[in-house]
């Protein structure tokens, strides 16, 4: 018996325990690894992808409370990396190693879909569940507000 | 005098290595740049061990470095992009396999650390560069029938100067490569550099905001299984007996081993492999250190203080010039271990076979894992393919070989690829932490307010006993004492005493080693010596500094954009401190407010000057200061590892944190234009920030921050 769920766009369907965790499908059930594990217990944000447009952790989420649902990763938020907010992260320089900064755009990319023109404290309030080892946090919030204006056209 | 000290030092290791380890890593050949020449690449040719160029010029950068966020790859490709007149836009990289010729001139071995990619890499890669463009130059010349002076490059082509003609290095390489390789190619000016010393946009950013970048986690063979491992919560424990059976039961669990290092289970998921593990029954034989605690390692500590150690550094005679001094100061510093908690939990795959096996690795040093491999399966190095993914952080830990040996054990005992990885609480508990360490000192100064007498204790682990033990000799570890025994002030009369002492925590290479803790410990110190001296902290260090032209360059630079004249707001404080590391020189200006209702205190802004010679990017500089200071300051502010019953008491982000966006300052960075021989940049920016925030608060308080991490008594 199989969860299914729209996962970028495509009806996906797979057949694993029900409460295997959203990450562990996506990553080996699935081998869409641009999903990252970094804590399994939702402190760290590294698993961020979206379900339903909400920023989710999807290391505590067992697959089978996303059956029916809509969910996108880094894989599908652009084909190109043309979303406003990973242009915006090249253009400012963003990644180090890189390895949080799926879920960092994930989170960022759902912030500036429901507030197109955040203030410092949204981004606090919205990012502050992601960790950055490498300590990207100035660039990120430089990062997000140049998006803001991407995405407005400017 | 940066390049005379990094050759000591590779003299040094190199030494160490082939003695003390008991590896024979082979003939060390510098400037062996010419290795591989004509050697056929898989679409192309190879005119050297770095340089592949395919028909339609595309040119292949071969990495003999991990890329662990410190943008080496970008730095490498700007180096060779200018001294070999290469289209920007026809470089790819790929990172070396594990070989001789890829080696660490610094190392002697193949590895990434201590701050050495450029320093050690700047001028082989260069020269290789600029050796191929002359042979790309002579194979077009000779097509031409002219003079190699009738032409020039650019653009990935030879170009007649005289004709305008071009040819693509893609269709000279082939007879390029059988060409005698010259010994001393003509080097590009400086002036003619495109890239290098002007910020260059990184060029795996493109791949690491798409989730296309492979790290060590992401690798995916056919038939792949997947590892997890319980590891005896006690450092030195072994494993008595384990019962399988519910470990078994577990849906998607393939089979149980027992490892170095502990149990593992393999299954076909990572969450089946964690579940699995966790249903493990294990008894444990917990040894020697069952019973020890982080308070019995400072009574340690404490009771070795009392002794005198081996002697680090000794500028005239500290003890004796002590007596006759006006005023005397003493105070005792202490740190605790620290996890390094890289973003990528350790992990690494292994594909054992019986004619060969590759190791898929986030490794920082390929020698190693290829050694390991060796060993591991007793097939000869070479059968051992690693390949080195990208880094989802380093900071030292990956310098280690534990999650290596551990996937070339599971592969061999089931006969299949296996990849294990760590959970969170694996990683946070099983690390080689960042030495705590205790420092006494002892001052006196004159009755002007100079110090003419200091002296300084270091009690602490050694990292080099078990990395490099051929290379601690009377009881030293330049590790241990860095940071203290490299102190660059004027005082006459300067001893340094290292006590070796072994706590039964494993300790390793934390961001910029012992200049992490020693840094602090002596940036403190001397804002402590300022206050006994009734000096302004900026002024004193400046008074002190007359013999090191760099480091008073960096402070006097920092104090004139902090603007550290001028006064600030009611509520804000300032602290300064300023610590050369890896051939570099960092100040660092934090301004800071407490809430002294809450005890909290917020790091405002941070204005950092960094003189590291001369440099190739100066946006990777600036990013690397930016993020050595938040990790810096996580340590300042958060970091503590205990140990109660032998174990480690935290185990993920909730009880160990890190700097969140939200407590992250504003960091300006300044760069000093030197011509100086290059200086490392991965590590040098976290040094200065938390003495800088701690003297902020010792400003504010009139109390020294004399323990890590910063505490709510600090903050009444």
């Amino acid at each position: 018996m199989g969860t299914t769920f729209t996962l970028n766009g495509k009806s996906t369907t797979v057949d694993v325990d029900p409460q295997m965790p959203l990450l562990w499908v996506l990553r080996d059930t699935l081998n869409m690894t641009g999903t990252k594990f970094g804590c399994g217990m939702a402190l760290c944000g590294a698993c961020t992808v979206h379900i339903n447009g909400e920023a989710t952790r999807s290391c505590i989420t067992p697959v089978s409370s996303v059956a029916g649902k809509k969910i996108t990763t880094i894989e599908g938020l652009s084909a190109d990396a043309s979303h406003p907010v990973q242009k915006a992260w090249i253009e400012e320089d963003v990644p180090q190693c890189g390895y949080c900064q799926s879920g960092q755009i994930m989170s960022a990319a759902a912030l500036l879909a429901k507030k197109p023109n955040p203030t410092d404290a949204d981004i606090d309030d919205a990012m502050s569940g992601n960790i950055c080892r490498c300590g990207t946090y100035q660039r990120i919030r430089k990062a997000i507000h140049h998006a803001a204006s991407l995405q407005a056209g400017k | 005098m940066a390049t005379a000290s990094i050759l000591d030092r590779r003299e040094f290791l190199r030494k160490s290595v082939a003695g003390g380890a008991g590896l024979v890593i082979g003939v060390y050949l510098p400037g062996k740049y010419e290795a591989l020449a004509g050697t056929p690449a898989k679409d192309g040719a190879a005119i050297n061990a770095w340089v592949q160029i395919a028909p339609d010029d595309t040119t292949t950068l071969v990495i003999d470095k991990s890329e662990m966020g410190q943008g080496i790859n970008t730095a490498l490709t700007m180096i060779l992009a200018d001294e070999l007149d290469l289209d920007w836009k026809k470089i790819k990289t790929e990172f070396a396999p594990a070989a001789p010729q890829y080696f660490n001139p610094v190392f002697g071995l193949q590895g990434t650390g201590g701050s050495t990619s450029i320093r050690g890499s700047w001028e082989p890669l260069a020269k290789a560069g600029a050796a191929a463009r002359e042979m790309l130059i002579a194979t077009a010349a000779k097509q031409w029938n002219v003079e190699p002076s009738a032409c020039h490059t650019e653009n990935s082509a030879v170009v007649n100067t005289a004709s305008g003609k071009r040819i693509g290095y893609g269709a000279l390489v082939e007879e390029a490569a059988k060409l005698p390789v010259p010994a001393s190619p003509k080097r590009k000016d400086a002036k003619d550099y495109k890239f290098v010393g002007k910020a260059t946009k990184r060029i795996d950013s493109s791949i690491k905001v798409s989730g296309k970048a492979e790290f060590g986690i992401d690798v995916r063979r056919p038939k792949m299984l997947h590892a997890a491992v319980s590891r005896c919560p006690v450092f030195g424990g072994k494993v008595k007996s384990f019962d399988a059976t519910k470990a078994k039961a577990v849906p998607g669990v393939k089979s149980v081993v027992q490892v170095s290092t502990g149990v593992a289970v393999v299954a076909d998921n990572t969450w089946s492999a964690m579940q699995g593990r966790n249903a493990l029954q294990i008894a444990w034989d917990e040894g020697t250190n069952a019973k020890n605690s982080s308070d019995a390692i400072r009574k340690l500590y404490q009771g070795r203080m009392e002794q005198s150690g081996a002697i680090a550094r000794k500028d005239g005679d500290a003890d004796g010039a002590m007596g006759g001094t006006a005023k005397k100061v003493e105070a005792v510093y202490e740190v605790p271990f620290l996890a390094h908690a890289t973003m990528e939990p350790m992990n690494c795959t292994a594909d054992v076979r019986a004619d060969g096996c590759d190791i898929f690795a986030p490794t920082q040093f390929q020698t190693f894992a290829q050694i390991n491999g060796a060993k591991l399966t007793g097939l000869k190095p070479e059968q051992v393919k690693v390949h080195t993914t990208y880094l989802g952080g380093g900071f030292g830990r990956r310098a280690e070989s534990d999650f290596i040996i551990e996937a070339v054990e599971l592969s061999k005992a089931a006969g299949a690829p296996v990849q294990v990885t760590w959970s969170r609480e694996d990683d946070m508990q099983h690390d080689y932490y960042r030495p705590a360490v205790m420092v006494k000192f002892w001052a006196g100064l004159d009755d002007k307010g100079a110090p003419v007498a200091w002296k300084s204790r270091i009690v602490g682990p050694s990292i080099m006993s078990r990395f490099f033990p051929g290379s601690v000799k009377n009881g030293l570890d330049d590790t241990a004492t860095e940071g203290i025994a490299t102190l660059k002030y004027d005082v006459p009369n300067f001893l340094v005493e290292y006590l070796l002492t072994e706590p039964g925590v494993p300790v390793g290479f934390w961001r910029s080693v012992g200049n992490s803790h020693n840094g602090y410990i002596a940036e403190c110190f001397v804002d402590e010596l300022a206050k006994a001296a009734g000096k302004d902290p900026y002024e004193f260090r400046r008074g002190l500094l007359s013999k090191d032209a760099r480091q008073r360059g960096v402070l006097e630079l920092a104090a004139e954009k902090a603007g550290w004249s001028k006064p600030l707001p009611a509520g804000r404080y300032r602290g300064i401190a300023v610590v050369e590391s890896f051939g570099s020189y960092v100040a660092e200006v934090a301004e800071i407010s407490i809430d002294r209702k809450a005890h909290t205190v917020q790091v405002h802004r941070v204005v950092a000057t960094v003189d590291c010679g001369r440099h190739v990017n100066p946006e990777t500089i600036r990013a690397q200061i930016e993020g050595g200071i938040i990790y810096g300051l996580t340590a300042a502010l958060k970091g503590e590892i205990t140990i109660a019953n032998g174990r480690v008491e935290q185990a993920n982000f909730n009880d160990y944190d890190m700097v969140r966006i939200n407590e992250a300052p504003q960091v300006e960075v300044h760069i000093v234009d030197s011509n100086d021989g290059p200086g490392g940049i991965g590590e040098p920016g976290t040094p200065p920030i938390a003495p800088a925030v701690c003297n902020a608060i010792f400003a504010a308080t009139g109390k020294p921050v004399r323990r890590l991490p910063i505490k709510a008594e600090d903050l009444a």
